[in-house]
């Protein structure tokens, strides 16, 4: 399964990746993880890969080659709706960040972005912010989006809920537990 | 059975030092080479540190090495250029311990400024190259590069590559070896390199490649494998991997040591098959020589120098199959950016005022060159930035000069920049200089050097004092301001640029994303005192921006810094406790 991940630098997007590296090891899986460190961190536009299967080579999914797509902003979403292949799943955080071009005038933010990925793609959209606040902490966007993401991967829930609690700092294991499920939808 | 575990290729890389028993290790951080000092950091048995640029920690390890013990030093490419002094003459020296040089190329410049292939300095160096294609064999080949290092009396080269070192794959964990140490032995003819002794050594680097080359061809990590297939593959590193991911049976000649070539084996390989293509990134080092040796093998004339490869680009190139995916929209442009509450902005913010041209470095300010801000002007190489100011006012004079400054980060000072510094006081240089203290190595991830007070262990140490430092080499008019202190900052630049004397501002305030440093408070925008003047916006901060014509601080991203606020006449920002 190729399982691509994008957002702007900052999100927590790498976060995510390894967690879903550490369940598919756990599944038996071959696993590769590409990330990106370095400049791109700073902002910008931000990918990562996780490939499971009986046997992985090339770490990178490339265009026309994701069964899901994460994105944790839409116009990130956007840009790389291509990558999903034509039965691909996108899961997208209806949230808006600016890039600069789009803040000093350089360029317009597209609009019913949504809208048009529905149009060709199976679409699963949430306010991942607006939802965070329901449990009172905006920096568990990343364990919502997981959550979401979760139900269109072949793993068990308690499977994720065991990565999770591995993974995220130890203060923060319950409140990332509830916006797992909060986004897995229990 | 042993413990797998998904693991990094930098933490890979770190797991083989340490199992293959090696006791220091010296590194400069560089994208994307940094994380295997700060995983081996974590491990008791080994000494590692960070050095102020990569020929100090080359030299280190070298002495480590000569000591008798195992040894490391790492770098990204370009740090091998810095490195490269010694890198030359440790070619005819050899070594005692084992010393390997872990060097991380950038294909596709992720994070660079250049993407230079290190095996064409290996093969100038006459120094063996190991490559891994994952993280399994990037900690396995490590104990293999200590062991080639002491039988054949080498330094070793241990390439990476940004898509190996940021790729995590399973990795089978091995304990860790204890390795005694050698003796040392004084042995001037070997480690003391005047000519009478570097002509003798010469002769044995020579006979030393032609020994390795020729029992190579029966090392295990220069492996044929697959069936029998019309084209043959000769490829190594990640490049190995798309070429699996293509063609999973094909027949492949993988090389695991990429100089000296194993000739016996590469022709034997080429006779089996029909037609030979070579997949390598970046130059076209495997091709040209098999080229000389008289085959027409393929290789760059299907596949470019530049970039990153992928399976889509090997299928297109060898198939002819296009992907028949969807073409991608049209976006804005999401470029990296500085981050809100970061000091350079408040350092670039003036600059761009004054309409000043800035000789810049490398770091996170070499994002000072982008819009809204626009004041760096040139981004070559580390410490660039002030020699590169001296020339140009050795050029065009003082009156020229008053227009530029040079700016620098305080670890890339402490790199090179200081030797460029001690030009401008030897050479009577007028001019100002920027050293944009921020207090860490921002780009790379918030890495110690020598100015900030922590070693890489996390051991406190002497923290070097910019302003005595810059004195004490001659620039008598040095001051440190508090970078978000705008207006200190513009009348001091005012006061002393286009003056026949050399100036070193400190402007000094905290890297945003460093633990601990978000204000107490955020600011937010009073509405009815806004008129829309946009001078908030030209600082480029990505927490501002203006929602149907009304401008927005967004909270959650805002870093209180205030320097919106210095910038607006109508006291439309105001800061709130958080």
């Amino acid at each position: 399964m190729n399982v691509m991940i994008v957002g702007v630098g900052g999100q927590g997007t790498l976060l995510t990746s390894r967690i879903i590296g550490k369940v598919a090891l756990e599944g038996g899986y071959d696993v590769k993880i590409s990330e990106v460190h370095g400049m791109a961190q700073r902002g910008g536009s931000v990918v990562t890969f996780v490939r499971f299967g009986e046997s992985v080579s090339e770490p990178v999914v490339e265009e026309n080659g994701a069964d899901l797509l994460i994105a944790f902003e839409k116009l990130e979403a956007y840009r790389y709706a291509h990558y999903l292949k034509k039965d691909g799943i996108l899961v997208v955080n209806d949230c808006r960040i600016d890039p600069m071009t789009v803040t000093i005038g350089a360029a317009e933010y597209p609009e019913n972005i949504i809208e048009e990925l529905q149009n060709g793609h199976t679409v699963y959209a949430l306010n991942a912010e607006t939802a965070a606040k329901t449990l009172g902490n905006s920096k568990v966007v990343n364990s919502i989006m997981l959550g979401k993401a979760a139900r269109y991967m072949p793993f068990e829930k308690e499977k994720w809920l065991q990565a999770v609690k591995e993974t995220v700092p130890q203060k923060t294991v319950e409140l990332n537990e509830q916006a797992f499920l909060l986004g897995y939808g229990e | 059975m042993s413990e797998k575990k998904i693991m990094l290729g930098n933490e890979a890389i770190a797991r083989g030092i340490w199992e293959a028993g090696a006791k220091v290790s010296s590194a400069y951080p560089g994208t994307p080479s940094t994380e295997i000092s700060e995983f081996l950091a974590t491990y008791e048995e080994v000494y590692a540190e960070w050095a102020p640029n990569e020929k100090v920690a080359l030299e280190v390890a070298a002495g480590a090495s000569i000591a008798g013990v195992r040894a490391v030093a790492s770098m990204k490419h370009v740090g091998l250029n810095v490195a490269s002094d010694p890198l030359y003459t440790l070619a005819y020296t050899g070594v005692n311990g084992g010393l390997v040089i872990v060097v991380a190329d950038d294909p596709g410049i992720a994070s660079s400024q250049n993407e230079q292939d290190t095996r064409m300095i290996a093969r100038s160096t006459h120094l063996p190259v190991l490559e891994p294609a994952d993280s399994q064999e990037a900690k396995d080949f490590i104990s293999l590069a200590f062991e080639i290092s002491e039988k054949y009396d080498t330094p070793v080269i241990f390439r990476t590559t940004t898509k190996l070192s940021h790729s995590q794959s399973i990795v089978a964990l091995g304990e860790r070896r204890e390795i005694e140490d050698k003796e040392y032995e004084r042995n001037a003819k070997k480690y003391v390199m005047m000519p009478a002794n570097a002509i003798q050594r010469h002769k044995f680097v020579e006979e030393r490649e032609n020994k390795l080359a020729k029992e190579a061809c029966a090392f295990s990590i220069n492996r044929v494998e697959g069936e029998e297939s019309e084209i043959g593959f000769i490829t190594s590193g990640i490049a190995y991997q798309y070429v699996k991911e293509v063609f999973p049976k094909a027949k492949i000649l993988k090389l695991g040591l990429v100089n000296p070539l194993p000739k016996q084996l590469i022709k034997e390989f080429i006779n089996s098959v029909k037609r030979t293509v070579v997949v390598e990134e970046l130059e076209p080092v495997i091709e040209e020589q098999i080229r000389a040796w008289g085959y027409a093998v393929d290789g760059k004339n299907l596949f470019t120098v530049q970039g990153e490869y992928n399976a889509n680009m090997l299928k297109k190139a060898i198939c002819g199959e296009n992907n028949d995916g969807v073409a991608p929209k049209i976006t804005p442009a999401r470029p990296p950016i500085l981050c809100s509450g970061c000091p350079h902005r408040a350092v670039f913010s003036v600059l761009n005022k004054l309409k000043i041209h800035a000789s810049g470095d490398i770091g996170c300010y070499t994002l000072g060159a982008v819009a809204p801000l626009n004041v760096i002007d040139t981004c070559i190489c580390m410490g660039s930035s002030v020699s590169g100011l001296h020339g140009i006012g050795k050029a065009k004079g003082d009156e020229f000069l008053k227009n530029w400054v040079a700016v620098i980060g305080d670890s890339t000072f402490l790199h090179t920049g200081i030797n460029s510094l001690l030009n401008m006081v030897y050479n009577k240089a007028h001019g100002v200089v920027i050293i944009l203290d921020n207090r860490t190595t921002g780009m790379t991830g918030h890495q110690d050097h020598p100015a900030t007070g922590k070693t890489l262990k996390g051991e406190e140490t002497y923290a070097v004092d910019f302003v005595a430092l810059c004195k004490a080499i001659g620039v008598e008019d040095t001051v440190e301001i508090n970078a978000f202190d705008v207006s200190a900052l513009e009348e001091k630049l005012k006061a002393t640029l286009g003056k026949q004397t050399l100036t070193v501002i400190v402007a000094r305030a905290p890297c945003a994303l460093l633990k601990g440093q978000k204000f107490p408070y955020y600011c937010t925008v009073e509405e009815e005192k806004c008129r829309h003047c946009n001078a908030c916006m030209k600082i480029g901060c990505p927490a501002i921006s203006k929602e149907n014509g009304v401008i927005k601080i967004n909270l959650a991203a805002c870093n209180g810094c205030g320097l919106c606020q210095s910038y607006c006449k109508f006291n439309a920002i105001k800061k709130v406790e958080r």
